[in-house]
């Protein structure tokens, strides 16, 4: 097992703080290339998330699914219905599994293709489809290890700087949005290294 | 920056309080929502028309409730599109059997979120139908477009024809005719500042102006040195008309709105150069409006929109319409 009930209510809290952390930097990302609320947004939700995972739980998929409607519900912009549907995603994805590292890859699988259907976005559109995306592959590769799970999101989100926007508000800016990390990639970069610091730990 | 407000993080629900004790025979507000509805919604035998998006562009979108316009409207937080939760609460007061059209402006987060708002109401067999407002020539793909204040106008007509008895399809068929012979583009003199973190939304320096801005401070075309009201005027028609394909015969209604910021004393000094430029070149104006309809919290800068109208479109626009905003 990868993940339990208690790991991942972890993870998700620990994000929170996170968010809180990098909400002004987040934001300040944003201003620079979009309308500068994701940190705001992403708090505000997160801190929802956290509030709302102090109930019993059976079983990951139900605190996945949990996460997902509060998101959906909480965050708003376009960062709500996207990481609400990589959230919904998840849990459909592990519903009446275990979580191990073969489960969890195919929830990555799942929320990426929810997130590229729900955002009509690629790979190489300097989003956070070009954080998840590396990461699905990182993980198919098989043996699971939190450290590479870490950095190769870290390195993803890097990569993010010298791409083009053509979706999402960034795209309005062109190639005005070079030079600039996707907030969206920053705040996925944060989900996966906050779960590889969970499971780092757990190990 | 000194604002009229309180807690920023209430300001969105203080602000719709105060709507509704405004005008508490027009509108009233679903309880633990951000939604405003007609009073008297849902209207019997009528589409019904919800329009919505990030709160900072009042008027919009609650202004424009009203006979002969919207029948709800969802806020989101500032410059923050609304959650499908919240639309699908719109949707359900506003239903009265012969469906709803969402009113949608072309931005991500409005898109996504008032499509999983429509999922949600195919799940409860609640008819709705979309259109997507992108008037804002400042973007060059026509499918990129943003919706700024041509969606007025799209409320207006489309919310006309509802009130005259229209089915579903011919509702969104008006407003897509509207959506297809509507174009607008913005300046910016000053930014707005974001009531939560205080800061400016972008970068403006003091002798300069920025073409072709959105309405939450998107990056426009280009930045300029400040120019007169006349030479901002000639820029954005030289920019607009070529977009318009007009015939010798064509009217068009013309629309100068404020971002916010700017007096209206100087939209009318805009407003004069635009009627001149026109008549020079022969376009013939049936129509003109000139205030603030679609804002940017306090940012400073107008912008211009022109509509080509055809006999049904016309007969439309000067329907009556009780929306405080928007009356006529």
């Amino acid at each position: 097992m990868l993940i339990g009930v208690e790991e991942t209510i972890q993870w998700l809290k620990n994000y929170n703080d996170k968010l809180s952390e990098q909400k002004d930097y987040l934001s300040q990302l944003d201003r620079a290339i979009g309308d500068g609320d994701h940190g705001i947004n992403m708090a505000r939700g997160f801190q929802q998330v956290a509030d709302s995972l102090d109930d019993d739980f059976d079983d990951v998929s139900t605190v996945l699914k949990k996460t997902a409607t509060t998101v959906m519900s909480k965050v708003g912009g376009a960062s709500g219905p996207l990481y609400g549907t990589a959230f919904l995603k998840m849990s459909m994805a592990c519903k009446g599994k275990e979580v191990d590292a073969g489960v969890f890859a195919e929830m990555v699988e799942a929320a990426l293709g929810g997130i590229k259907q729900r955002g009509k976005s690629e790979e190489g559109e300097k989003t956070m489809v070009d954080v998840w995306s590396p990461v699905l592959d990182m993980l198919r590769e098989g043996e699971f290890d939190a450290e590479r799970l870490k950095k190769t999101a870290e390195d993803a989100m890097q990569n993010t700087e010298d791409m083009t926007a053509t979706k999402g508000r960034a795209s309005y800016f062109k190639e005005r949005s070079q030079g600039n990390l996707d907030p969206g990639a920053v705040s996925s970069y944060y989900l996966f290294a906050e779960l590889a610091d969970v499971i780092g730990k757990g190990a | 920056m000194k604002k009229l407000i309180n807690d920023p993080e209430q300001i969105i629900d203080e602000m719709l309080d105060g709507i509704v004790a405004g005008s508490p025979d027009d509108v009233r507000r679903l309880e633990d929502t951000t939604v405003l509805v007609r009073k008297d919604a849902p209207v019997e035998g009528k589409v019904a028309l919800i329009s919505g998006g990030g709160s900072g562009h009042e008027p919009a979108h609650a202004g424009y409730i009203g006979k002969g316009m919207l029948d709800g409207a969802v806020s989101g937080e500032v410059f923050t599109s609304p959650t499908p939760d919240q639309v699908f609460e719109a949707i359900k007061a506003t239903d009265s059997g012969q469906g709803v059209l969402l009113v949608i402006k072309n931005y991500s987060g409005d898109v996504m979120n008032f499509d999983m708002a429509a999922e949600l109401a195919e799940s409860e067999d609640i008819k709705t139908a979309q259109v997507i407002v992108r008037d804002d020539i400042a973007v060059d793909d026509p499918e990129s477009r943003r919706g700024v204040a041509g969606t007025i106008f799209v409320h207006k007509i489309a919310g006309a024809k509802a009130e005259a008895g229209a089915s579903l399809e011919d509702v969104q068929q008006t407003a897509q005719k509207v959506i297809d012979n509507t174009r607008t583009m913005g300046v910016a003199l000053s930014p707005c500042i974001m009531p939560t973190s205080g800061e400016p939304g972008f970068e403006l320096a003091d002798d300069e102006i920025e073409l072709g801005i959105g309405i939450h401070g998107e990056a426009g075309i280009e930045k300029r040195k400040h120019m007169t009201a006349d030479e901002i005027a000639t820029e954005l028609l030289e920019r607009l008309l070529p977009e318009m394909d007009l015939a010798d015969s064509d009217e068009i209604a013309v629309m100068v709105n404020g971002m916010g910021a700017t007096p209206e004393m100087e939209l009318n000094v805009f407003n004069r150069k635009v009627q001149s430029l026109l008549a020079e070149k022969g376009v013939k104006v049936y129509d003109t409006t000139v205030g603030n309809f679609m804002t940017s919290l306090e940012m400073a800068g107008c912008s211009l929109t022109l509509l080509k109208l055809d006999d049904e479109l016309k007969e439309l626009l000067d329907a009556p319409s009780s929306a405080p905003a928007f009356k006529k």
